[in-house]
């Protein structure tokens, strides 16, 4: 399943500092949604309010609304818990559990709740995961093997896995691919267009290319300055971002004047 | 082919023969000998210390001239370096020896099947000192591990503000406190609830707790601020519930150093002789109930055997030793033990 997020006037601040002001857009179920920006400007800090993480952080909050198909994610009596298992999560370093193997990995969203599941619901799950991330062909001869051992992308690929393994509704991606070699990132970005069909991606990116090309909407976030709280500042069309951008600052950020 | 002149490198620089430092060490401390013996009161400790210095001034001169001063440091630092370490290796080697040596005299089967009950002068052993002081340090492990482990949890974990900064000073003071004081206590308490004079080897558990929990609720600490944060973040973000997280990634991923940390804390109040001299008492008699009675242990048992000789001293001595090196066997195998443990829940790693 696939879900629609509507932002409403989101302001993000760690303890005093804001760090995102007054932020509102929409983004449809099906589709993968960009947000590119300079360094700073509050894209992985907006990113992690889609799914409560930002919270995790001490002294960081949250004011304004996300409606996850009109459920407000910070109303009251909402569990951050079950917010997250709906809402998926891959960071920008791969970050496989070292005490687990591959298979393990794939399983943890199960296996960490204490959720019983059988043999063979849980082997199907495993390649049903892996072949979802494009990541079965290579390791389904060393399932057993450590996670850690993969190269790079792979364990991207295995946290893909492992984060689609839960059944998300909506899937978040930072900077997926920064650490990644170009093979590894076409492969993830060739996965994205796969995921697309079921899920509602959102994925923060420096590589403007890569915006382009994979994604239906593309959200532009700039700041003022060091200090300053990191704003929307143009959200459109991907296509219409990159050729024909109402705003100055987003033509000189696309076109590489600045950022 | 006709040889061709080494092209000139840019980079080169002038380099001493490998094994230099081996033949100046041999040079120095031919000639310190024969000085000594020259001079005519050849002492092996003195001849070392003066071969040392001299070995490490030359070493020094010879790089400075033939490699440059920054080598030349370079290799004035790995001889001070390594004189360190042999020098910390001094005592140990000496305190291993000497037991060893001293120790293996009673090192029989009657020293480990028997107690001290009714023996007068030869023959006895420490059965019921070793059984003591593995009671009570299990019961102290049993006691301060748990309590340790979650303190440590609870201050990383979950940990902020006020109560969590008073708890670190208290962890902090406690570490300080001297064990005879933590024997005061634990005997202050036992007397207050049983009336004075009560003698309980659980009572030795509870002064050795106040030792060890601090040691365990630090290291523990460390070893879970070594877990990145990015595995709890995955973790959360899979829609695993925080306690989960840190039950079933951050503990797995840090118990090879908590465990080794735990052991090493069994280590520092395993040799603890005056907490138990004050409240689980000295007896030379079995007792294998921590609940009732006195409780022997083994550097009690050391102590009282070279305190309180008998009509030959030799045979005190003698056990005095073996319980010395018994006790020294007892710390290694947890420390083997630790270390095995450590090995089998370390982090998978790649290939
Ligand atoms: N854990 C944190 N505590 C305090 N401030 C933070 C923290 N993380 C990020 N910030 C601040 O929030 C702002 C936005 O950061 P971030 O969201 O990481 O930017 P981006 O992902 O666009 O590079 C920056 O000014 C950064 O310094
Ligand atoms: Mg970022």
């Amino acid at each position: 399943m696939s879900k629609r997020i509507e932002v409403r006037d989101l302001n993000v601040y760690y303890s005093k500092f804001r760090a995102v002001e007054g932020v509102s857009l929409t983004i449809e179920p099906r589709s993968i949604t960009a947000f590119i920006g300079p360094s700073g400007c509050g894209k992985s800090t907006f990113l992690r309010t889609l799914n409560r993480m930002h919270e995790v952080i001490p002294g960081a909050r949250v004011e304004g609304e996300v409606l996850i198909d009109g459920d407000d994610l910070y109303g009251p009596g909402v569990d951050p818990v079950l917010v997250r298992r709906q809402v998926g999560m891959v960071f920008q370093r791969p970050n496989p559990f070292p005490t687990m193997s591959i298979k393990e990995n794939v399983l943890a969203g199960v296996k960490l709740n204490n959720r019983r599941i059988s043999k063979s619901d849980a082997d199907d799950l495993v390649e049903k995961s892996l072949r979802g991330a494009n990541l079965w062909n290579e390791v389904k001869d060393r399932l057993d093997r450590p996670g850690s051992g993969l190269s790079g992308g792979q364990q991207q690929r295995l946290c893909i896995a492992r984060a689609i393994a839960v059944s998300p509704d909506i899937l978040l991606m930072d900077e997926p691919c920064s650490a990644l070699d170009p093979i590894s990132t076409l492969a993830i970005e060739d996965l994205m267009e796969e995921l697309k069909k079921e899920y509602t991606i959102v994925i923060v990116t420096h590589n403007m290319q890569q915006a382009s090309r994979v994604s239906d909407k593309t959200a532009f976030f700039n700041i003022a300055g060091t200090g300053q709280p990191g704003k929307l500042i143009e959200y459109d069309d991907t296509n219409t971002i990159f050729t024909q951008p109402n705003v100055q600052a987003t033509e000189d950020y696309v076109s590489g004047r600045f950022g | 082919m006709s040889t061709v002149a080494p092209i000139a490198n840019a980079l080169t620089a002038g380099k001493l023969p490998r094994y230099t430092p081996a033949w100046v060490l041999l040079g120095s401390a031919i000639i310190i000998t024969g000085i000594a013996l020259l001079m005519g009161n050849p002492s092996i400790p003195g001849i070392v210390v003066v071969t040392a210095v001299l070995f490490v001034v030359l070493v020094y001169l010879l790089s400075l001239v033939v490699e440059g001063s920054r080598k030349a440091k370079d290799r004035l630092m790995t001889s001070l370096v390594t004189l360190a370490f042999l020098l910390a290796l001094v005592p140990l080697i000496s305190v291993a020896a000497t037991t060893i040596g001293l120790g293996l005299a009673r090192f029989d089967l009657e020293f480990f099947t028997t107690s001290m009950r009714n023996v007068t002068d030869a023959g006895g052993g420490a059965l019921h000192a070793i059984v003591g002081t593995l009671l009570i340090t299990l019961a102290t492990a049993i006691i301060s591990i748990p309590i340790g482990i979650l303190t440590a949890i609870y201050l990383v974990e979950y940990g902020r503000g006020k109560l969590a900064k008073w708890i670190t000073f208290m962890v902090d003071i406690m570490i300080g406190i001297p064990s005879i004081v933590a024997g005061l206590f634990a005997y202050a308490l036992f007397a207050l609830i049983f009336g004075p004079g009560i003698r309980l080897g659980i009572a030795g558990s509870i002064a050795l707790s106040l030792l060890m929990i601090p040691v365990v609720v630090r290291s523990t600490e460390e070893m879970l601020k070594l877990v990145p944060n990015e595995l709890r973040e995955a973790s959360l973000a899979l829609g695993v519930p925080k306690y989960l997280t840190i039950i079933k990634v951050v503990l797995p991923t840090s118990l090879a150093g908590i465990v080794t940390g735990s052991l090493l804390a069994v280590a520092r109040v395993i040799g603890e002789t005056a907490p138990l001299l004050i409240v689980a008492g000295f007896t030379q008699s079995m007792n294998y109930n921590l609940f009732s009675d006195r409780m022997m242990s083994l550097p009690l048992f050391v102590y009282s055997s070279y305190s309180q000789q008998g009509a030959d001293p030799q045979q005190f001595l003698d056990r005095a030793w073996t319980g010395a090196l018994t006790l020294i066997l007892i710390v290694m195998a947890l420390n083997l033990l630790g270390r095995l443990i450590a090995r089998i829940f370390s982090p998978k790693l790649s290939r």
